[in-house]
Order: C-alpha cells, then sequence, then structure tokens
C-alpha cells in the first residue's frame, strides 16, 4: 500500500484542483505487475470462473498481443506500459452483506465524501446502487425488489457464477473481443463490473445505478457491463465516477454492451469526472472506452455522457440500429480544461429501414485543453429512409485552447436525410460583465453560461444526476479564467 | 449616495471622460443627456466597475465609500444596479434562473441564506405583474431572441427583483413602445423611495414626462456642462445642443 496520509488528501481537497479526490484505505491483494497467459488464466481462476470464461479470457489476450495501440485520435499522451500495470485488485476483506449496516464503515465514509450516501439514495431517489470498488463490487442494495420483477442487476463475477448462460449467450455479441486494442484487452482481464437483465415487457422500477471508482495505485482498472433489455421492456441506467488524485498515470479500459431486443428501450448515463492531471497536465487517468448498443426492431439506445474528468478520453458510445424504425440517440457534454485531451463522440449504424439518429454533442474547452468531437453516421445499402440529425457545439475558454469537429458520413442509401449542424463560440467578455453587474462573480457567471450552453445535455440526464453533473461542470472549470 | 469629483477615464488612450463632477442624494432622481458619444454609456460602465477603462483621475465615492477598487459585483452586492442600453444574450439560461442566481449570489455575498424558493416565486409574481410580463416569458432564454422593447423590460424587471440603492438606467427608453414605456416608467415610480437614488440616461423628454427628475444634467464631450431642473431638458427638446455648445465657446 503506498502512503498516503490523510494530510495529502487534506492538501488535495484544499487545492480544490480535484474535489473528490480520495482514498480509500481498504485492504487489496493486488497481482505481480504484467500480463502474460497465465495471469489471464490466475484472474479467471481466483473469480472461480467456468472454463468456457477463461477460454474466452485467453482467445481475447492472443488477439491482444497480436494488436497495436491505435493512434488515430487527436491526443498525444505516453502509452502505457501494459507490462507494468497488475492486473487484478481486490478488496481483501470482502464483507457479505445484508444490508448497509454491515457495509465497512470505511467505505461507507467513502460515499459520504463523495456526497453519495446510500441511505440518503435509498430514501431521495429510489436508487439502486451496485457499487464496484476496485474492481469488486462490495455491496448491492434493492436486489429484493428488482428480484420481484424478474430483473436481475448484479456484479458480472456473480452473473458468471449464477446466471452464465445469459451471460455466454450475450458477452462480446455487440463488441466482440477482436474490436479493438483495448476491447480485447478489456476482454482478456476484465475484473468486474455489472450485468443487468430485465425480462420481457417489464419495465424497470427504477434508476439502476452504479458508481465505479479507480483506488488502488497502478492498477488498471478493466470494467466490463452488459445490459440485455429483452423484448418491449425498460431500463434506464446509470454510471457515475470519481478516483482519488495521484500522479502515476491510471488507465481504464472499459467496455459496455448494451442490448435492446425488439420495442425494447435502454437509457444510458453516465457522468464522468476521473482525475484529469494537475494543471501542469501530470497524471491523470487514461479513460479509452468501448461503450456499444444494439437496437433491434422498434428499440431505443440513448446514451447521456457528461465527461468532465481524465487525463486522456477516447471514448465513442455506438449504436448499431440493426432492426427495422430503431432510434439511436447520443447526448453528450464533454468538459476540457488545463491539459485535458478528448476525443470523443458516436457512431450511429443504420443498417434498418426507417432507422433515426440525433446527436447533440457539447465541447466546453478551457486552458490548454484540446477537444474533439468524432462522429460517424453509417447508412447502409438496405437502409431505406434513414434519418441523423447531428449538432456539435464547442465553447472556447481563453485562446489556448483547442476544438475540433470530426464528422464522418457514409450514406449507401440514396433515401437517407443526414443534417449536421456545427457552432464554434466563446464566453464573451460583454456576458461576463452583464453577471458581473448583477451580483453574479466571475466564477459563477461561467458555471452559469456553461449550464445554459449544456442545457440540451443536462435536461436528458435524470434529476438527481443532473444536479451532480452541473456540480461537476462547475468544478471541473474552476479556474479557468483568471 | 453618489459622489463623483473629477473623473477622468481613457480606453486605448482616447480621452473619454474629462473632469466629470456629479452628486446624487438618496430619494433623487437625476436626468443625464447630451449627444451621441459624449461618454453617457461610458460613464454608467465606469460607475458599475467596467474593467476596460482606464480611470486617470478622479474619485467615486457610494455611500461615502470609495469604491473604485471594487470588483463590478462587489459595486453591484452594494446596491449598484445598471440597466443596459445592449442587454446581452446568455443562451440557456431562464430568466428565472439568472434572476435567481442574481439574487443568491447577492445575499451569500451579506452572508445570508439563498432565498426561500416560496419568497422567491411569490416576488418573482409581484414584480412581473407590475411590470406587465407574461410569466411565460420568464421562462425563455435570457434576452435570445427578445425584442429590442422586451429586452429593456426584463431589465427593469431584473431591477425590481433586486431592489437596487442606486439604479442607472442607460436608454431604457430606447425601443419602448408608447404603451411599455408608460408600464415600465410606472414600474420604476413605484420602486422609488426616500432611501434609493435614478440616474437616467436619455435622449428624450417623454420619458420624463413619466419619471419627473429633480436635476437634469448635460454630458457633453466627456464632462457637465450644464445642470439645472426638469425644465432644462424641455428646452433641449425644443432647442436641441447647438446653443449649449455655443455658449461653451
Ligand atoms: N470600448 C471602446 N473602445 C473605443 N472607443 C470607445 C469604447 N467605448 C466607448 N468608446 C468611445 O467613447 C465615446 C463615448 O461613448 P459612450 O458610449 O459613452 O457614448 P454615449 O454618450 O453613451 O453615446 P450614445 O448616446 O450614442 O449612447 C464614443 O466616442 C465611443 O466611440
Ligand atoms: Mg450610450
Amino acid at each position: 500500500m503506498s502512503k498516503y496520509t490523510e494530510e495529502d488528501l487534506e492538501k488535495e481537497l484544499e487545492t480544490q484542483e480535484y474535489k473528490y479526490g480520495f482514498y480509500t484505505d481498504i485492504e487489496s491483494d493486488t497481482f505481480p505487475v504484467g500480463l502474460n497467459e497465465d495471469v489471464v488464466r490466475a484472474i479467471s481462476k481466483k473469480k472461480n470462473e467456468p472454463e468456457w470464461m477463461t477460454e474466452w479470457r485467453l482467445e481475447a489476450f492472443r488477439v491482444w498481443e497480436k494488436m497495436e495501440e491505435p493512434e488515430w485520435a487527436n491526443v498525444h499522451y505516453e502509452k502505457p506500459k501494459f507490462q507494468d500495470i497488475a492486473y487484478y485488485s481486490a478488496p481483501k476483506k470482502k464483507p457479505k452483506l445484508n444490508s448497509l449496516d454491515e457495509v465497512d464503515p470505511e467505505l461507507l465514509d467513502t460515499f459520504k465524501r463523495l456526497g453519495i450516501s446510500i441511505d440518503e439514495q435509498k430514501k431521495l431517489a429510489n436508487v439502486a446502487v451496485d457499487i464496484v470498488m476496485d474492481s469488486v463490487s462490495v455491496a448491492t442494495t434493492f436486489k429484493k425488489t428488482l428480484g420481484e420483477k424478474g430483473i436481475i442487476f448484479m456484479p458480472i463475477s456473480e452473473a458468471i457464477q449464477e446466471h452464465p448462460e445469459l451471460v455466454r449467450k450475450y458477452l462480446g455479441t455487440v463488441v466482440p473481443t477482436t474490436d479493438n486494442f483495448y476491447a480485447a484487452l478489456n476482454s482478456a482481464v476484465f475484473s468486474d463490473g455489472s450485468f443487468c437483465y430485465i425480462p420481457k415487457g417489464v419495465r424497470c422500477p427504477m434508476e439502476l445505478s452504479t458508481y465505479f471508482r479507480i483506488n488502488e495505485g497502478g492498477t488498471g482498472q478493466f470494467e466490463r457491463t452488459l445490459v440485455v433489455a429483452d423484448k418491449g421492456s425498460y431500463v434506464s441506467y446509470l454510471e457515475g465516477c470519481t478516483a482519488p488524485s495521484r500522479d502515476e498515470n491510471q488507465l481504464h479500459a472499459a467496455v459496455v454492451e448494451l442490448i435492446a431486443m425488439d420495442d425494447a428501450e435502454i437509457k444510458y448515463s453516465t457522468v464522468q469526472n476521473w482525475y484529469p492531471g494537475n494543471k501542469e497536465g501530470k497524471g491523470g487517468v487514461y479513460n479509452f472506452v468501448t461503450k456499444r448498443g444494439l437496437c433491434e426492431n422498434n428499440a431505443k439506445i440513448s446514451w447521456t455522457q457528461v465527461e468532465t474528468g481524465s487525463a486522456v478520453t477516447w471514448k465513442y458510445p455506438s449504436c448499431i440500429l440493426k432492426g427495422n424504425n430503431s432510434v439511436g440517440e447520443f447526448y453528450s457534454i464533454a468538459v476540457t480544461n488545463n491539459h485535458q485531451q478528448a476525443d470523443t463522440g458516436t457512431k450511429m449504424i443504420h443498417l434498418g429501414k426507417n432507422t433515426r439518429s440525433t446527436i447533440i454533442s457539447k465541447g466546453i474547452s478551457a486552458g490548454h485543453s484540446q477537444n474533439s468531437y468524432r462522429g460517424l453516421v453509417h447508412v447502409g445499402a438496405r437502409a431505406e429512409n434513414a434519418r441523423n440529425f447531428s449538432q456539435c457545439d464547442s465553447l472556447l475558454m481563453g485562446n489556448a485552447c483547442g476544438a475540433h469537429t470530426f464528422p464522418y458520413i457514409e450514406a449507401k442509401n440514396k433515401s437517407a436525410q443526414i443534417e449536421h449542424e456545427a457552432t464554434t463560440s466563446k464566453i464573451g467578455e460583454d456576458q461576463l460583465f452583464y453577471c458581473n453587474q448583477r451580483g453574479i462573480d466571475t466564477e459563477k457567471a461561467i458555471a452559469l453560461i456553461v449550464n445554459g450552453f449544456s442545457k440540451e445535455v443536462l435536461n436528458k440526464l435524470p434529476m438527481e444526476f443532473a444536479v451532480e453533473a452541473q456540480k461537476l461542470l462547475e468544478i471541473s472549470l474552476e479556474g479557468s479564467v483568471g | 449616495m453618489l459622489k463623483i469629483e473629477n473623473l477622468q477615464a481613457s480606453i486605448d488612450d482616447k480621452s473619454i471622460l474629462k473632469g466629470l463632477n456629479l452628486e446624487v442624494k438618496a430619494g433623487e432622481v437625476h436626468a443625464i443627456m447630451g449627444p451621441n458619444g459624449a461618454g453617457k454609456s461610458t460613464l454608467a460602465n465606469i460607475i458599475a466597475g467596467k474593467e476596460d477603462y482606464e480611470v486617470t483621475a478622479g474619485t467615486i465615492e457610494l455611500n461615502g465609500e470609495d469604491i473604485s477598487e471594487l470588483a463590478p459585483e462587489e459595486r453591484a452586492h452594494n446596491g449598484v444596479f445598471l440597466s443596459f442600453q445592449y442587454p446581452v444574450e446568455i443562451p440557456g439560461v431562464s430568466v428565472t434562473n439568472f434572476i435567481k442566481t442574481a439574487i443568491n449570489e447577492t445575499r451569500k455575498a451579506k452572508g445570508l441564506e439563498d432565498m426561500p424558493a416560496k419568497d422567491m416565486l411569490k416576488m418573482i409574481r409581484e414584480k412581473s405583474e407590475l411590470l406587465e410580463i407574461d410569466r411565460k416569458f420568464l421562462s425563455r432564454s435570457l434576452n435570445e431572441g427578445f425584442s429590442g422593447g422586451e429586452k429593456k423590460r426584463n431589465e427593469i424587471f431584473q431591477m425590481a427583483m433586486l431592489e437596487p440603492k442606486l439604479a442607472i438606467l442607460d436608454e431604457t427608453d430606447s425601443g419602448l413602445d408608447i404603451d411599455a414605456l408608460r408600464i415600465v416608467a410606472n414600474g420604476v415610480n413605484k420602486l422609488k423611495s426616500k432611501d434609493n437614488a435614478v440616474i437616467v440616461i436619455t435622449h428624450y423628454q417623454r420619458l420624463l414626462d413619466y419619471i419627473v427628475p429633480d436635476f437634469v444634467h448635460v454630458l457633453y464631450d466627456g464632462k457637465i456642462v450644464k445642470s439645472g431642473d426638469a425644465s432644462l431638458a424641455l428646452e433641449l427638446e425644443a432647442k436641441g445642443y447647438d446653443w449649449i455648445k455655443k455658449e461653451l465657446v
């Protein structure tokens, strides 16, 4: 365990550079660094996985070994040394929990610092929280209520044990192990994550929520999430992240797969606030995520994301609109400050007839950061009457940052209607003075203007998340104007 | 309330205010008139604390305190309000949200808690009725797509909500139709008390029919060159500025 004292913590909080930065002192057992077939096997064994799962991981590892890290994104960083990372870390004391009272008090304290006390959440928000702590889930609530409806919501490691037939049927069907470098790596070594299954015709009565945390220094985090919404079902899933401040770069390569069967709807919302590195651009999380959803007939998938953290972000939540009349949506706010780099956007793959997609992307850049939107709208030859509307707005603060838009359009069917709008604006001195004159200081004025700019996307978030997201926007832009 | 002595200010080395004196006492209404480019808006902006200008000489006192070192928001917290000649747009921020933020930030600066939502709503209802503002209007983005007159009326709505000590209305009448002018002027009159003061900057006598000034000043070439009572405005309306310019030579 590295030295990280209460004092260090306080100093960090003082600087406000990373308000939610903290470190939890839960004992972990961590594998030695490095990756080879034995490590993959060991991870699988540690988790007591069935044979097929071990093989699946090994296959992915063999593919990954032959792959190159992609270079096409508009981000520059020191490549992680994949052999210097420990690929497994789990809290030693894994308590069996029937109620919250049994949760490690230190862990509960952690949640309090995050401002997301579970008790409060239970009462106020009607949220079932499955908390992923250092790769292994340690608390699951509301399981019973969900169970009555036949909804399965549990750590994926448990799902592999308890519902192997479901996991085996769907895992890797939307993001194959061979999809890309990071997805292959994730498939080989993923530690944990969440699994969710909504049975036919069931409307999930509450927002499902998972808080991911990166905790152990130098431990790469490889989350795996699989959400399956059976025919005619509905689920809204929330994912929120925060991590402790530290110097070392931390790699995060998650994979999220969504499957919306006929007439089903999945809303997937993310608030991401990982440590972005300090003012000089040192440290911070590398976030290379593969998120993709598959829509069958009349199905709908909406991705909503608020990205404020990470040193480097590489992330394109996508929709494969395979079924006729299916709908894909992408609403995104990406904030970059100081030396952060984000290359994010979406892919809308129209394959079915009468498929529709909407893309609303709001990029906010400050400091020396680089913020790129990269979006692909693909209309297949058989996708009659496909429609897409894309809007990419950039807001710049200061002169040292950059905003870039890379829209790609591939239309193989003449009936496609594709619209793209883009704007770039700056926060004006006059706007700031106007706010100042009304008694609103510049910091608050910026928060207000940024919230206004982001409103279309914030409005898509579930209420309690929207409030948190607004706070994050405010925090992440603190000190961005001198 | 406000005491300005020998104020000199420039922008990009261009001298705009050239030794301006003005004293406004609580309970008074002052009108400032003067030809285009004379420096009226500049004066208003400098009182409000806009940093683009370089104040090269003189003092500005508010209630006996020198405010030249205060940030614009601090002046606002001390009760200075400027109704802008050209209000800016803030997309995505509703009028309600904006005014709520303004009020609560001002309260915070004074060590007060946020205004309870109930009180806020009540106040919004009262003041929007006073200014005959449709409540739907308040949920629109601040000044975005507002007509010229709507922008001005919205400025006075904010003034009504913030209840300033010193209100400076920079050409609030321009762009208002005849009915709106009456409504806005009545609103201002209702907000007037012996404890606050109003400076109206205008080109037209007709506003002063409604808001009757105690003093009328002519600002010309960066200085107040003539002061009088309400009748001065009538005289200007009739004769223009030429006779004053001639008097100066
Ligand atoms: N930011 C600026 N940069 C350069 N010149 C400026 C700036 N602001 C004001 N000025 C100049 O200062 C002078 C005074 O302008 P000001 O806006 O104060 O006039 P005004 O009396 O309000 O005129 P109007 O009646 O047309 O509103 C004008 O010549 C104007 O061009
Ligand atoms: Mg003017």
